[in-house]
C-alpha cells in the first residue's frame, strides 16, 4: 500500500474540491456547482474502490494507513475500515452526492459558501467512520459539526438560529462527555502494567476495565452516541432541525449524521464496554423500543411533512439501536444495513419533501391533497419510497426490519412483540400522510398547477430508488460485508452467537408444561454438530472455553481460538498496515 | 416447464413493467393484450405443469427449485426458492384461470376509465405476486408475497383515489392486514426460532420430531399464523376490511376479494396442515372462528342493500367455510371449496359489475328489479352462481361444502357442523333474495338509468358464460365426494396432516349431503316466498323486529366499535403525547436546561459591573464575614 492509502484519498478528496472551489469566482455559480458535484461523484468512485478491494471474509480492519500526529501524547493518524464502516462509507459519500445535486436549485444564496460546506461535512463525517483513535476520532466528530452549523444557521428556514444552536449545543454537549471519557480510558490504558499511553482505539479494545469503571465509561460515551442516534428522550432537537435545514441538509442530517451515532455504539461503546454493554442493554432496549413506539405516535399527529419523517427517524433508529442491543448476529447485521435503509429511504423522503417544498413553499400536510392526478410520476416516486420506509417486503427496509426482529426475537420475546407492533403504526402514519398528500380531490387552486419532476429530480431519485430496490431483492452483497465484522463484534462483546447454535439433534423446546416463554436459552454445547458446520469451527470451540459457535466460519473459528479478540485485531490491522 | 419453475409467474410481471414504463404511450389496446396475454402465458404454463405433474407418480409430484439465495444472515437463511406440488398447482391454475377471464372481462369493464394502464399495471402486479404467494418454497417468501398482494390490494381498492371512501378503504385494508401480518410475522420468527429454518420441507420433516404435539409453542406458532390468515382472508376479528374494499372496480373485487387473494389465508393453514395437526388446539380456534364468521357474515348480508356488499360478506362467509374445513382436519375439502368458490363468487362479482355497468353505476338492489329481460346472459350467469354459492346439487358448491360439512360431522364436530349447517341456509335465503330483488320483479330502475339500460358487451359476457360453465360443473372433478380425480391428485399434500383429534361419529355420507341439500332448498324456498310470492312479508319483519334488523343493517355497529375502542384512543392519545409530553415535557426540560444556565450567567453577569466601588464593597463584605466567622463560631 502506498503512503497514502485509499481511505484518506476518499476522506480528503472532497478537501482538494474545496480547494478548487476557492479558486473559482464566486459569480460562476453554474461551474461552482458542477464542480462540487464533479467532485462529489469521483470521491464516490474512488470509494467503491474501497469496496472492489475489501476482503469480505477478514474481519478486522483494512486499508489500514498508521502515522504519527502528536507523538508526545500517542496521538496518531490511524484510519482503516471494516465491513461495518465500509458501508457506512459508501453510504456517505453515495448521499453526499445525490445531496449535492439535489441543491441546484433549491440554493440561491451563498452558493460557493453552501458548497464548500457541503465538501467539508463529507470529509468530517467520511473522518467519523474511518477514524480508529479516539483523538482523531473526536476531532472529526466536532469538526464535523461546523458545516452543518452553518447549513442550517445560513440556508435553513425562518428559525433557523434556534434550530441549529440547538443542535450545535445538545450534540457538543454530549461530545464533551465523551471527551471526558476519552482521556480517562488513555489514563487507564496506558497506567494498567505494561500499558502504553495511547489512543489507539484497538489497543483499547484489550482493556480490562471492571464494571463500575466501565459503566461511567459507557454512559460517557452513549449518552454522546444516544444524542446523536437521536434515542428517546434525546430526540428533540431532532425534528426542529430537520424542519429548518435545507433540503440537502435533511437528506445528510437523516441519511448519515444520525448514523454516526449508532455507529459509536458499534465501534467504541460495545467493544470498549462489553460488560456494561451487557449491563445496560434492557435499559438500551426499552429505550429502543419507547423510541420506535413513540416516534410512531407522535409522527402520524404531525401537521408538518418535514416533522413527521424526522420523527418517523425516532422510530426507524429504534429499529436500529434494538437490533445492536440484541446482542445476536442477526440483530446487529440487521441494525446495520436498517442504517443504510434509512438513509436510504428517510433521504428519499427528505429529497421528496424538498422538491413539492421548492414548488409550493410550504410543508403543511393540509395544503396538499389530489397530487396524484396533477403530478403522477411524482406520486409514483413518493409511493416507492413511503412503501420502502413502512418496511414493504420486497424493498429494503423489510430485510434490515425483519432481521432485527428475527435477532431480537431469540433473545427477548417481549421486545420482539413490542417492536413488531411499531411495524403496525408505521403503515398507518405513513399512509395516512400519503392519502392526505396524494388522494381525493385537488382541494388548493396552486396545487392544480404544479409541474411533475424535471429530469434532474429524477436523476436525483433513481439512484436511491435503484438501491431501495436491489436491498429489498437481493440484499446479500450488503450483509455479507458487514458479517465477518459483526462475528468480531460480537466475540468481543463476549456473547456467544445463540442464533448460530444447530437446530438438529434434540428438540430445541423442551418437552416440560409447553409454554411459550422462550427466553434467551442456554444452549448444550456438546449438541451434535450440524453437517455445514466445518472442521475448523469444532476445533476453534474445542481449542479454548469462549463461547463461540459460529457456523464453520473461519473469522468465527480464528477468533474462538484467540483468546483476547484485540490480539486478532491487531494481528490483521498490522498485516494490512504494511 | 417442471424444470424452470419461473416460466409460471415470470409473464405478469413483465407485463407489469412494461404497462408499468411505457403504458401511457403504447395505447389502450396494447396495454390490454399484453396485460391479458400475460397472464394467459402463465395459464398455458401452468397447465403444462400440471400435465408434467399429472404424468408423475403420485409420490413424485413435488418439484423445488432454488433461484437465488436471498437474505443470510449468520445461520439465518432465507431463498429465492419455489415449490410446485398438488396443492400449489391447484392454486396457480385457480390464480392464472379466474385471472385471465377477469383481465379479459376487464377489458370491457374498463374501458372507458382515463387509467386504464395503471389499471392493468397493478392488475398484473397483483397475478405475479399471487403466483409467487403460492409458489414460495419458504414462509419468508410466502410473507413477502403476502404482503405484495396486500399492497396491490391497497392500490386497486384504492383505484379511484379522488374518491374519499376509496382512498380511507385502501388505507384501511392496507392497516387492517398489517395488524394480521403482525402475527404472521411472529409466527414465522417463533418458527425460525425453534426449528433453525423457514422452508416448508425442512419445517415439515423437522416439526413433529421437535416440536411437542399439543405443546405451548406450536401452538403459537400456529396461532400467529392464523391471525395473519385471520387478516388477509377477512374472518373474525379482521374482517372488516373487505366490505369497504369493494369501493375497488369491480373486476378487482372479483380477482382480489372474491377468487384469489382473499382465500391465501386458507392456502396457508392448509399448507401448514403438518404443523397444525401438532396443535389441536389451534385447529379448534379455526374451526370455530371459520364457523362463527360463516354465521355471522351471512347474517349481515341478510338485509344489505348493495349488490356488491352481498357478495362481500358471503365471500366473509364462505371463505369462514374453508377455515371450518381446514379445522376439522378436511384440508382436501377446504381447497375444493376454494377452488370452487374461485369460479362462483368470480361470477358473482362479475355479474354484479355487468349490472352496475348497464345501469351506468347503479349498486342499490332497491333500485333494481326485472332485469334479467334487459341482461339475460348476465341474469342467468349470476343465477347458476347463486344457486352454487347456495350449494344446490349438482352445481359446483354443494360438493365442495357438502364435504366440508361432511369433515366436522365426520370428525365429531357437531357444533361447528351446526354452524355450518346454518350457514348454508341462510346463505342460501340471501343468495335468492340478492337474485329476485336485481332480476325478478318489477323494475325499480331510476327513469334516467333505465334510458341506457343494456347487456354487457361479450367482452364482458363471454367470460361470464365460461365461468358459469365451471361454477356448474368444476364439483365434479371432485365426484365421487373424497374420491375424486381432485382428491386423488390432492390428498397425498394432506397424508401427513390426518386429523389426529378422533371420536370419528360414523356418519352416512349419502344422508349428510341430503340434508345438507334440503337445508338450503328451504332456505331457497323462503326467499322465494318472501320476495316472490309474499313481497310483503319482508317489510313487516323489519317492522315487528326493529332493534334486530338495525344491528344487521350497521353490521352488528363493529366499525364503530373498533373506531372508538382503538383508532380514536391512538389518535388522541398521539395528540396529547406531542402536544402534552413531547413539547412540554422533554423538549421543555432541554430548553428548561438553556434556560437555567442563561439565568445564571445574566446574575453572575451582575457580579462584573466593572466599578472598583464595589468591588471593594464586596471585598469588605467578604473580609468582614470571614472574621466574623472565625472570631464567633470558632
Amino acid at each position: 500500500m502506498s503512503n497514502f492509502s485509499l481511505v484518506s484519498t476518499v476522506v480528503f478528496l472532497p478537501l482538494v474540491g474545496v480547494g478548487m472551489l476557492l479558486l473559482v469566482d464566486r459569480r460562476r455559480e453554474a461551474a461552482i456547482k458542477h464542480l462540487t458535484f464533479a467532485v462529489s461523484v469521483l470521491t464516490f468512485l474512488v470509494s467503491l474502490q474501497l469496496y472492489r478491494g475489501f476482503q469480505l471474509n477478514v474481519p478486522g480492519m483494512q486499508f489500514v494507513e498508521r502515522k504519527p500526529w502528536i507523538a508526545g501524547l500517542g496521538v496518531q493518524y490511524f484510519v482503516g475500515v471494516d465491513g461495518i464502516s465500509l458501508l457506512l462509507v459508501l453510504l456517505t459519500t453515495f448521499l453526499t452526492a445525490i445531496a449535492i445535486l439535489s441543491s441546484y436549485t433549491a440554493i440561491t444564496t451563498w452558493v460557493k459558501e453552501y458548497m464548500i460546506c457541503m465538501l467539508l461535512l463529507e470529509t468530517g463525517m467520511l473522518g467519523v467512520f474511518v477514524a480508529l483513535d479516539l483523538v482523531l476520532f473526536y476531532v472529526f466528530w466536532e469538526g464535523m459539526l461546523i458545516p452543518m452549523y452553518f447549513l442550517i444557521g445560513v440556508w435553513g428556514g425562518p428559525r433557523r438560529i434556534y434550530a441549529t444552536l440547538k443542535f450545535f449545543l445538545y450534540t457538543m454537549a454530549g461530545g464533551v462527555l465523551m471527551l471526558v471519557g476519552i482521556i480517562a480510558l488513555y489514563y487507564l490504558n496506558g497506567g494498567r502494567p505494561g500499558g502504553e499511553y495511547t489512543f489507539d482505539l484497538l489497543k483499547m479494545y484489550g482493556l480490562d476495565l471492571p464494571l463500575r469503571t466501565q459503566i461511567w465509561l459507557f454512559l460517557a460515551f452513549a449518552v454522546a452516541f444516544a444524542i446523536k442516534v437521536p434515542m428517546f428522550p434525546f430526540h428533540t432537537w431532532l425534528p426542529d432541525a430537520h424542519v429548518e435545514a435545507p433540503t440537502a441538509g435533511s437528506v445528510i442530517l437523516a441519511g448519515v449524521l444520525l448514523k454516526m451515532g449508532t455507529y459509536g455504539f458499534l465501534r467504541f461503546a460495545l467493544p470498549l464496554f462489553p460488560e456494561a454493554t451487557r449491563y445496560f442493554t434492557p435499559l438500551f432496549s426499552w429505550l429502543a423500543i419507547i423510541g420506535i413506539l413513540y416516534g410512531a405516535l407522535v409522527s402520524m399527529v404531525q401537521p408538518d411533512l418535514k416533522k413527521l419523517v424526522a420523527y418517523s427517524s425516532v422510530s426507524h433508529l429504534g429499529f436500529v439501536m434494538l437490533g445492536i442491543f440484541a446482542l445476536t448476529i442477526q440483530g446487529v447485521e440487521g441494525g446495520i444495513l436498517q442504517m443504510i435503509n434509512h438513509g436510504l429511504s428517510t433521504g428519499a423522503l427528505f429529497l421528496l419533501v424538498g422538491m413539492i417544498y421548492e414548488r409550493r413553499h410550504t410543508r403543511m400536510i393540509e395544503d396538499f391533497g389530489g397530487l396524484a392526478r396533477v403530478i403522477p410520476v411524482f406520486t409514483a416516486f413518493f409511493l416507492l419510497v413511503t412503501l420502502s420506509s413502512i418496511g414493504l417486503p420486497g424493498l429494503n427496509g423489510f430485510v434490515g426490519e425483519f432481521l432485527i426482529l428475527v435477532g431480537t426475537f431469540q433473545v427477548n420475546v417481549l421486545y420482539a412483540v413490542l417492536a413488531t407492533s411499531g411495524v403496525i403504526l408505521a403503515a398507518v402514519y405513513m399512509l395516512w400522510m400519503f392519502q392526505r398528500v396524494m388522494f381525493g380531490k385537488v382541494t388548493h387552486e396552486a396545487n392544480r398547477r404544479l409541474t411533475d419532476l424535471t429530469a434532474r429530480e429524477v436523476a436525483v431519485l433513481v439512484p436511491v430508488l435503484l438501491f431501495i430496490v436491489w436491498i429489498g431483492i437481493y440484499p446479500r452483497p450488503f450483509l455479507a460485508t458487514t458479517e465477518a465484522s459483526v462475528k468480531q463484534l460480537l466475540a468481543q462483546v463476549h456473547i456467544r452467537y445463540r442464533a448460530d447454535e444447530p437446530r438438529g439433534g434434540t428438540p430445541p423446546i423442551p418437552t416440560e408444561s409447553g409454554k411459550v416463554g422462550m427466553g434467551p436459552r442456554v444452549m448444550d454445547a456438546s449438541r451434535e454438530p450440524r453437517a455445514e458446520r466445518g472442521a475448523e469451527g469444532q476445533r476453534g470451540r474445542g481449542a479454548e472455553g469462549i463461547n463461540i459457535v459460529s457456523a464453520g466460519d473461519r473469522a468465527g473459528s480464528a477468533l474462538a481460538q484467540a483468546n483476547r479478540p484485540q490480539t486478532t485485531d491487531d494481528r490483521r490491522g498490522a498485516r494490512h498496515a504494511q | 416447464m417442471l424444470n424452470s419453475l419461473w416460466l409460471i409467474p415470470v409473464w405478469p410481471l413483465l407485463g407489469f413493467l412494461v404497462n408499468g414504463f411505457f403504458g401511457r404511450r403504447i395505447g389502450k389496446t396494447a396495454v390490454g393484450t399484453i396485460a391479458c396475454g400475460s397472464v394467459g402465458l402463465s395459464l398455458l404454463a401452468s397447465l403444462g405443469a400440471l400435465g408434467k405433474l399429472l404424468a408423475r407418480p403420485a409420490e413424485a409430484r413435488r418439484v423445488e427449485q432454488v433461484l437465488a439465495p436471498w437474505i443470510g444472515a449468520g445461520n439465518f437463511q432465507a431463498d429465492w426458492g419455489l415449490l410446485l406440488d398438488p396443492l400449489s398447482a391447484v392454486m396457480i391454475l385457480v390464480v392464472s384461470g379466474v385471472g385471465f377471464l377477469i383481465h379479459v372481462y376487464s377489458i370491457g369493464y374498463m374501458r372507458e376509465d382515463p387509467d386504464y394502464p395503471r389499471f392493468f399495471t397493478y392488475l398484473n402486479l397483483f397475478t405475479f405476486s399471487m403466483l409467487m404467494l403460492v409458489l414460495a418454497n419458504n414462509y419468508l417468501l410466502l410473507y413477502v408475497f403476502w404482503e405484495a398482494v396486500g399492497l396491490c390490494s391497497y392500490l386497486l381498492i384504492g383505484f379511484w383515489f379522488e374518491k374519499k371512501s376509496a382512498a380511507d378503504a385502501g388505507k384501511k385494508a392496507f392497516i387492517v392486514n398489517r395488524v394480521g401480518d403482525f402475527g404472521f410475522a411472529l409466527g414465522v420468527m417463533l418458527l425460525w426460532t425453534s426449528l433453525g429454518t423457514l422452508r416448508y420441507d425442512q419445517v415439515f420433516a423437522a416439526a413433529p420430531a421437535q416440536l411437542v404435539a399439543g405443546g405451548g409453542v406450536v401452538t403459537a406458532i400456529t396461532l400467529l399464523l392464523f391471525l395473519g390468515a385471520t387478516g388477509k382472508s377477512a374472518q373474525i376479528p379482521l374482517y372488516v376490511w373487505l366490505p369497504d374494499a369493494m369501493e375497488g372496480p369491480t373486476p378487482v373485487s372479483a380477482l382480489i376479494h372474491a377468487a384469489t387473494m382473499v382465500t391465501a389465508g386458507v392456502y396457508m393453514v392448509a399448507r401448514s396442515a403438518p404443523l397444525f395437526t401438532l396443535a389441536p388446539l389451534s385447529l379448534s380456534v379455526v374451526a370455530w372462528i371459520g364457523g362463527l364468521t360463516a354465521v355471522f357474515a351471512a347474517t349481515i348480508a341478510l338485509v344489505q342493500t348493495d349488490i356488491k356488499r352481498i357478495v362481500a360478506y358471503s365471500t366473509i362467509s364462505q371463505l369462514g367455510y374453508m377455515f371450518l374445513g381446514c379445522g376439522v382436519g378436511a384440508y382436501a375439502a377446504a381447497i375444493f371449496h376454494l377452488m370452487t368458490h374461485a369460479f362462483f363468487k368470480a361470477l358473482l362479482f362479475l355479474g354484479s359489475g355487468s349490472v352496475i355497468h348497464g345501469l351506468s353505476g347503479e349498486q342499490d338492489i332497491r333500485k333494481m328489479g326485472g332485469l334479467r329481460k334487459h341482461m339475460p346472459i348476465t341474469a342467468w350467469t349470476f343465477l347458476i352462481a347463486a344457486l352454487a354459492n347456495a350449494g344446490i346439487f349438482p352445481l359446483a358448491g354443494f360438493w365442495s361444502k357438502d364435504e366440508i360439512l361432511y369433515g366436522a360431522a365426520a370428525g365429531g364436530y357437531g357444533a361447528v357442523w351446526a354452524l355450518g349447517a346454518g350457514g348454508a341456509f341462510l346463505t342460501a335465503f340471501y343468495m335468492l333474495r340478492c337474485y329476485y330483488l336485481t332480476f325478478e320483479g318489477r323494475s325499480r330502475v331510476e327513469p334516467e338509468a333505465a334510458h341506457h339500460l343494456h347487456e354487457s358487451p361479450p367482452v364482458m359476457t363471454v367470460p361470464l358464460v365460461i365461468l358459469a360453465v365451471f361454477a356448474a360443473l368444476v364439483g365434479f372433478v371432485g365426484v365421487p365426494p373424497e374420491h375424486g380425480a381432485y382428491h386423488r391428485f390432492v390428498e397425498p399434500v394432506f397424508a401427513g396432516a390426518k386429523q389426529v383429534a378422533g371420536h370419528a361419529a360414523s356418519v352416512g355420507e349419502v344422508p349428510m349431503a341430503i340434508l345438507s341439500l334440503v337445508i338450503a332448498l328451504v332456505g331457497v324456498w323462503l326467499a322465494t316466498r318472501f320476495y316472490v310470492w309474499r313481497p310483503e312479508i319482508p317489510a313487516r319483519m323489519v317492522e315487528r323486529y326493529p332493534a334486530a334488523y338495525r344491528t344487521l343493517l350497521h353490521k352488528y355497529y363493529v366499525d364503530e366499535l373498533y373506531d372508538a375502542l382503538i383508532v380514536e384512543p391512538i389518535r388522541r392519545g398521539s395528540l396529547w403525547l406531542w402536544r402534552r409530553f413531547d413539547e412540554p415535557v422533554i423538549d421543555g426540560s432541554v430548553n428548561g436546561i438553556g434556560a437555567l444556565i442563561r439565568i445564571g450567567s445574566l446574575a453572575l453577569r451582575r457580579v462584573q459591573t466593572g466599578y472598583v466601588m464595589s468591588y471593594v464593597l464586596s471585598f469588605i463584605v467578604g473580609v468582614v464575614a470571614i472574621l466574623g466567622y472565625l472570631a464567633f463560631w470558632r
